[in-house]
């Protein structure tokens, strides 16, 4: 098995490497962890004409942490941001998403901005994203933009860039002192593509639910944000005996409105099955991190 | 636009520099150009694990990576880890006495996969060890040996390890 024959550039600048993806267009791709690429590229399901590696371009491995957002950019590999002591302590649903991405030897290569560029509808990266409110930083010849992950994901394996447009950049804003998350998925052997995944926030006071974020992955068309479930849960008393009740609606509100496909994985209705089962377990497992009990 | 490139990589401490096509992957380029043949092909898409090997000192697919990505890398493959005088790796010696490979096919990607698990973690559970081998596929199914094996090996060198300290 061998990819078809392309043009291999190797730029150490950013500014040079958008302008070879701005003369190669439709027919460019960027290579940076490959671990999504090289498997379409080996099993020639992708023959682009033009590979643009990222790998040299030294900035693109900045992962910095600010008072207000984590900026991942378009190197860092998902074992960099579990070797970093400021996303494991204050970006823990990023840090917990991560844990359960593929195996380590593809955690070692594949990068963060990789899997949320792909946007397969099982992959983890894309869902955090839309989850914790991040934003997706993309550059072109012609200049940069900012999207929200909502805007940037438009549907199965697809996303906003433009040709000749690259990711660089994601950022996520930090969560609030009262914030607490989840993430879980469920696979049939570990580190393979999850069927489907929920990753949750729950911002409480007084044990009154805030904010609460509700993200469905595995669902065929990359992450899908519960907002009926959302606005169940928001301004809700979650103590020990309204939360049973607070999140069978939530839940009721997911196995509702998912619209998963079937596939040779699993069927349709087992998807949306799972989508609850797992939609209740991120919820009740926030819950339980903020010190709330679940009655 | 050049279809091969000239690349200098470190292979289990030796030094090759090679034309090579840009398209070629480390893992044809580890068995076909440079004839070591230890690092195994299953299904050159990274679902298999065989073709594991360490990359600038982390585990890294070879079917997943481009030959010309690893110019100027340090790759170690299973022939890397016997020492100079034939003397087998630690870990490669207690497979061999637990009956930790049957085919052979997947024991180079095991053996590069746990001893980076060992190294990062040197007394793992026995989850934590099925966690770091689950994505290498043993199609003998022998498991539960590979599983005992890297137990035994945390275990014999923590021994060493106190040993050392008493000592």
């Amino acid at each position: 098995m061998k990819p078809a024959w392309f043009d291999y550039y190797a730029p150490r600048a950013l500014s040079e490497a958008l302008h070879i993806l701005g003369d190669a267009g439709q027919d460019g791709r960027v290579l940076a962890g490959g671990q999504s690429l090289m498997p379409m590229l080996n099993l020639r399901i992708l023959s682009p004409a033009v590979v643009v590696d990222i790998n040299r371009i030294e900035p693109l491995n900045e992962l910095r942490a600010d008072k207000d957002c984590l900026t991942v950019g378009a190197l860092v590999r998902h074992a960099d941001l579990l070797r970093s002591a400021d996303v494991c302590r204050d970006w823990p649903l990023l840090a917990e998403a991560t844990r359960q991405v593929a195996h380590m030897a593809i955690r070692n290569r594949g990068t963060v901005c990789g899997s949320v560029s792909h946007n397969d509808p099982a992959a983890e990266h894309p869902s955090v994203l839309v989850t914790m409110g991040g934003t997706v930083v993309v550059a072109g010849r012609q200049g940069r933009r900012e999207l929200a992950a909502e805007e940037f994901f438009t549907g199965t394996l697809s996303n906003a860039l433009e040709p000749g447009e690259m990711v660089v950049q994601l950022r996520y804003p930090r969560p609030s002192a009262r914030t607490r998350s989840a993430f879980v998925e469920f696979a049939r052997r570990l580190g393979d593509f999850a069927m489907a995944g929920a990753a949750a926030t729950l911002t409480m006071r007084d044990g009154t639910c805030e904010h609460a974020r509700l993200t469905i992955l595995g669902m065929g068309q990359g992450p899908f944000r519960a907002h009926a479930a959302e606005q169940r849960l928001t301004g809700r008393r979650l103590g020990p005996k309204e939360c049973k009740d607070g999140f069978a609606e939530a839940v009721a509100k997911v196995t509702a409105d998912v619209d998963p496909a079937d596939d040779v994985h699993a069927s349709s209705s087992y998807r949306r099955h799972l989508a609850g089962v797992l939609a209740l377990r991120a919820l009740e497992t926030a819950l339980g991190r903020t010190g709330g009990k679940v009655g | 636009m050049a279809r091969e490139q000239r690349i200098c990589v470190t292979v289990n401490g030796k030094v090759y520099e090679r034309t090579v096509p840009v398209r070629l992957s480390l893992a044809d380029f580890l068995r076909e150009h440079l004839h070591l043949t230890g690092t195994h092909l299953g299904c050159e898409h990274g679902v298999c694990g065989a073709c594991t090997i360490s990359l600038n000192g982390r585990s890294a697919r070879s079917c997943l990576t481009l030959a010309v990505q690893a110019d100027g890398a340090n790759v170690i493959t299973i022939e890397g880890l016997r020492a100079d005088d034939g003397t087998r790796h630690p870990l490669q010696q207690i497979f061999l006495e637990n009956f930790a490979l049957q085919c052979g096919y997947c024991t180079p990607g095991m053996l590069i996969t746990a001893i980076e698990l060992l190294a990062d973690n040197p007394n793992p559970t026995e989850r934590e060890v099925r966690e770091a081998l689950s994505g290498n596929i043993c199609r003998c199914s022998g498991y539960q040996a590979i599983i005992d094996a890297v137990l035994i090996a945390a275990r014999q060198a923590g021994v060493a390890h106190a040993n050392a300290q008493v000592r």
